[in-house]
């Protein structure tokens, strides 16, 4: 299956503008991945890193051919691509093994869809099973096993097939964080002993530190829609120390470019992808509840009002993938600031993280009420009108326009938590209406239930 | 003492150990033997009986040798019924989850058809089948199996339906990125998921399908020989001794198919839990392990169904390898879906013409008794149901807020509802004519006996399943007496009771058939109702007002679970429902 005289050059899939959107019934169309190129070249280990719902799965669909782009083409070695001719396998996030079938049967079952027979199909799992460390598992089935080894039927399955291109959609994020590690080591041995005859390894994650400590190469993903913010390699050798300066440095760079929209990819060979000028887009609210952002605040007041974002992350014991939104957040609301991948307290947000429960309310709302779009029409179309209440579908008429279904559905999620905390309107989730809120400063008692 | 004995068996146990293990006839294979010779004996039998003329009034006998013989006959009915609905459900589930364009109409269709109460289409059924083989007994025995599909067969195909649906999107990813062919898919991913949800829904339609089995036995001039003309027979004659043994034979059969074949496959099926780690308490049978020891079924596995599985995984690789090959080709496909599409609209155009010149040729008084008749029903299985809630309420939750009562009463209660309630029914007419109650108010008790266990068991479950902290809250707060039942349990059980009234009303519907109208001992004893019209219409052969009474009561009853029963339903999954 696999070809022994590959040039180094030649990538094997080679991606050229694909994007992805959605039409909608109205006409206008909700774009997902902006027009990407992208090259899958052999020798390397490859992780896309994003934030959460930027479509970096989507584009591991498009580039594995399950999933067909909107517009433009994915070649495999020169021809398009389709589910049959790919080389490819991938290493799911939810494993995605059949409960019902043995660990043996599972690492059969991609060999049965291509009618090997029977001896040979058993000889082939029982050795995958083997390099993988699943011995003596055979006939055990998947809930029998932890996770790890479970993910480890995962790579058994994928690799029997002997893909030329090895993908793996947040392989590591279901599993607790020591045996991530020790899975994710045992992958760096397959792969630079050689032991596993796949030509490239295709990873995405949401784990900077994961990304860093694997590739070869990274490629960092915007969002709303998805274009390449950043393309580059990395030369450090294996095993790579997660403490070294370099390490270091690498890992805030990846976090600076994902916290900052705006900052000039200077980044060492930086990949001629197409970049896009940032437009003027409907304002996306980051997907942190209040009560994260009174953590985090709280937290930045305690160390002095200044700390670094990987420091943060290290301290919070939290990856970029849950910490970004609630930066993000407090960034929007006027909280905090962000330059050089230092979080700095604002004036407000001191104000905010010392205040008590009633003032935290009000704080909120004002900054809300300043800052944030959404809410900002919410208020004043519930004050125009004479009942002042109004139907859940306006804010999804508006959503609409700008998001794809899932977006809009957590921009309301969202909106709905601050919304009620700052007391702007309330919901009644029978009629599915949002009511204007009695004006904050009522006196409340003392037990008023806090959103966490 | 045990020396001698010992000594006695030795040579015996050197003969058996001295064969081949393979050749050796232990004795779960000589039993699995025996009862394929049985099996073979009753299909020859049966043949016999079925191919044989029709006899319009067979005598039906009530000797305790005759038992057995019944019981078989309602046994095969019931199990050739429920093939048919498990093959139809599976082809029916797969086109409307596979199929978008298909999927519009068949789930709605699906939804209608589960709704509306299979027995008012007994008399209709039974005629068209008797006319279709005449002088035969094979056409009746159809109609009988038909009816039993109609009334099992919705509830599977939309588990069949809801579980594709809902397949885990990275499985089937993992399926398509590993090149998973059709048969594949349907073997390893599409059955074994489905296989959970389809089991407890067979165990729901069979139980049904008891229920309308008793009531085709023991329809009018077509009675069929089996346990529920055996029981008619019985209560005509006032033979108390009969009744007895029909129902402990009801009773003995209801709990042996119980133990060998859902017990089995439960225990099989729990290998196709979407569960990430093993329970605890896993349901074990007695029967099924014993088949797993069966050296016979060991070999007949080794010897043919793996041998035939490594063909069809072969056969089928080699297919998807020429499909990729060859995309095109589906335009045949295309067309003969558009071809039985155009045939199923034409026959649908076709069928309501025909019933529109039918229901025009009726007369304004035809109608007005139709309405009259239709309220009537609808008051009665209304009050049945309130009447149900009311004991069963206070019941169901003392049984379930109290473990060491539910101990006792709930395989009481689950014994007394899996008798079929068309089964005791001519035993029950027998006994309210004897006090002279009449069927107005009988037929209320008929209703009654038919449809209570659903909202009994659905409230059981529903206490059982508030959570202790709600409970100790609100004895904390001192929250008790009719506070407590408005605050905490009315609420808790809301769900469950909603379910339960549904599965209820929908039952009650069906009993009005056979409730509100009865022969017995040669008299017809009968109640102003939709149920006694369409069967006293049956009787006079007036076809045009038992097709209209028919629509109607169907009608009714789809509109009642739209308007009430489906949002009661939507409130109670929105905002009594309790979340873990």
């Amino acid at each position: 299956m696999t070809d022994p005289v590959i040039s180094v050059t030649e990538p094997i899939i080679r991606a050229h503008a694909v994007e992805k959107f959605y039409d909608q019934p109205d006409g206008n169309r909700i774009e997902v991945i902006a027009p990407i190129d992208l090259n899958v070249e052999p020798g390397k280990i490859i992780t896309l890193l994003g934030p959460s719902g930027c479509g970096k799965s989507t584009l591991l669909r498009i580039l594995t051919g399950l999933s067909q782009p909107s517009s433009g083409e994915v070649l495999w070695h020169g021809q398009p691509l389709t589910s049959q001719n790919a080389g490819v396998a991938i290493v799911f996030q939810s494993f995605a093994l059949f409960p019902w079938l043995t660990v043996l049967d599972n690492v059969e079952a991609p060999l049965e869809a291509r009618g090997v027979p029977a001896m040979e199909r058993h000889k082939r799992a029982l050795r995958i099973l083997d390099t993988v460390g699943l011995d003596g598992f055979e006939s055990a089935y998947p809930k029998e096993l932890s996770g790890g080894m479970k993910q480890r039927v995962g790579f058994a399955r994928a690799l029997v097939v002997e893909p030329e291109v090895l993908f793996m959609d947040e392989p590591f994020s279901a599993l607790d964080v020591l045996t991530a590690e020790n899975l994710r080591n045992e992958l760096l041995e397959l792969w630079l002993g050689k032991k596993m005859p796949t030509q490239s390894i295709f990873i995405v994650t949401h784990n900077i530190e994961e990304a860093v400590l694997l590739a070869d190469r990274v490629i960092v993903l915007a969002r709303n829609p998805a274009w390449v913010r950043a393309d580059f390699s990395i030369e450090l050798t294996h095993p790579r120390d997660r403490k070294s300066p370099r390490f270091v440095e690498l890992v805030d760079y990846i976090y600076k470019i994902m916290t900052q929209p705006q900052l000039a990819l200077a980044a060492p060979e930086a990949g001629a992808a197409a970049q896009k000028p940032v437009r003027q887009k409907y304002q996306m609210i980051p997907h942190a509840r209040v009560g994260g952002i009174a953590g985090l605040l709280e937290l930045l007041q305690d160390r002095g009002g200044k700390e670094y974002l990987h420091r943060l992350a290290e301290v919070l014991i939290m990856d970029a993938e849950d910490l970004l939104p609630i930066i993000e957040a407090s960034v929007l609301l006027g909280f905090a600031t962000l330059k050089d991948g230092d979080v700095q307290i604002t004036a407000e947000g001191t104000r905010f993280a010392e205040a008590d429960i009633l003032t935290r309310k009000i704080l909120f709302r004002q900054a809300a009420l300043n800052h944030v779009v959404i809410l900002q029409q919410i208020d004043s179309v519930l004050h125009a009108k004479t009942d002042h209440s109004i139907s859940q579908e306006f804010f999804y008429d508006i959503l609409d326009e700008h998001f794809s279904q899932d977006e809009v559905e957590r921009q309301f999620e969202t909106a709905m938590n601050w919304g009620r905390y700052a007391e702007i309107f309330d919901f009644d989730r029978e009629s599915h209406r949002l009511i204007l809120a009695e004006p904050v400063g009522e006196p409340h008692p003392p037990t008023s239930p806090v959103q966490p | 003492m045990k020396r001698p004995e010992r000594i006695a068996f030795r040579p015996l146990v050197r003969i058996w150990s001295v064969l081949p293990s393979a050749s050796v006839a232990s004795l779960p294979d000589l039993i699995m033997f025996s009862a394929g010779l049985a099996l073979f004996y009753g299909i020859v039998e049966v043949a016999r009986n079925w191919l044989g003329p029709f006899h319009p009034q067979i005598e039906i006998s009530r000797s305790l040798g005759a038992l057995p013989v019944y019981a078989g006959y309602s046994l095969l009915r019931i199990a050739l019924a429920y093939i048919l609905s498990l093959l139809f459900a599976l082809i029916y589930g797969y086109i409307a989850a596979y199929r978008p364009r298909a999927e519009r109409f068949m789930i709605p269709l699906l939804d209608v058809l589960q709704s509306i109460p299979v027995l008012s289409f007994l008399p209709g059924v039974m005629l068209a089948m008797a006319a279709l083989f005449p002088g035969r007994q094979l056409g009746v025995e159809l109609g009988a199996v038909l009816l039993i599909f109609t009334g099992q067969v919705w509830n599977m195909a939309f588990s069949f339906y809801a579980s594709l649906k809902s397949i885990p999107r990275e499985m089937r990813e993992a399926a398509t990125i590993y090149r998973f062919n059709w048969w594949q898919r349907l073997l390893q991913i599409e059955l074994p998921y489905a296989t959970i949800g389809l089991v407890w829904n067979s165990m729901m339609s069979v139980a049904g399908a008891w229920f309308f089995l008793m009531a085709c036995e023991q329809f009018g001039d077509f009675r069929l020989p089996g346990l529920g003309s055996y029981l008619q027979a019985a209560a005509d004659n006032g033979d108390t001794r009969s009744i007895f043994l029909g129902i402990v034979t009801m009773v003995a059969v209801i709990v042996l198919i119980d133990q060998f074949v859902w017990r089995p496959v439960i225990a099989w099926s729990e290998k196709f839990k979407m569960e990430q780690v093993e329970s605890t308490s896993v349901p074990t049978s007695r029967v099924l392990d014993f088949l797993r020891r069966s050296r016979g079924v060991a070999l007949f596995r080794k010897r043919a169904v793996r041998p035939l599985r490594e063909q069809m995984v072969h056969y089928f690789a080699q297919q998807s390898d020429v499909r990729a090959e060859s995309a095109g080709g589906n335009q045949t496909v295309l067309w003969l879906w558009r071809v039985v599409g155009a045939v199923a609209l034409g026959a649908i155009g076709y069928a309501v013409v025909r019933v529109i010149m039918i229901l025009t040729g009726l007369s304004a008084s035809d109608f007005r008794q139709i309405g009259v008749g239709l309220f009537a029903t609808w008051l009665r299985v209304n009050l049945t149901l309130v009447l149900g809630a009311l004991w069963t309420i206070p019941v169901g939750v003392a049984i379930g807020f109290n473990p060491r009562l539910a101990r006792i009463a709930q395989p009481l209660a689950q014994i007394a509802a899996s008798v079929p309630a068309t089964a005791v029914f001519p035993v029950v007419m027998l006994v309210l004519i004897r006090m002279g109650g009449g069927l107005g108010f009988g037929s209320i008790v008929l209703l009654l006996l038919g449809t209570q266990w659903y909202i009994l068991f659905n409230v059981i479950a529903g206490a059982m399943a508030i959570p202790t902290d709600l409970k100790e809250a609100a004895s904390v707060f001192g929250i008790r007496g009719w506070e407590r039942w408005r605050k905490l349990i009315l609420p808790g059980i809301f769900p469950f009771l909603v379910t339960g009234m549904i599965t209820a009303s929908g039952g009650a519907w069906n009993v009005s058939i056979v409730a509100e109208y009865a022969h017995l001992k040669g008299h017809v004893y009968s109640t102003v109702g939709i149920g006694a019209m369409i069967s006293a219409a049956t009787d006079a052969k007036n076809f045009n007002l038992l097709l209209a009474s028919t629509i109607a009561l169907a009608a009714v009853v789809v509109t009642t679970n739209r308007l009430l029963w489906r949002r009661l339903y939507r409130l109670a999954e929105s905002r009594f429902k309790l979340e873990s």
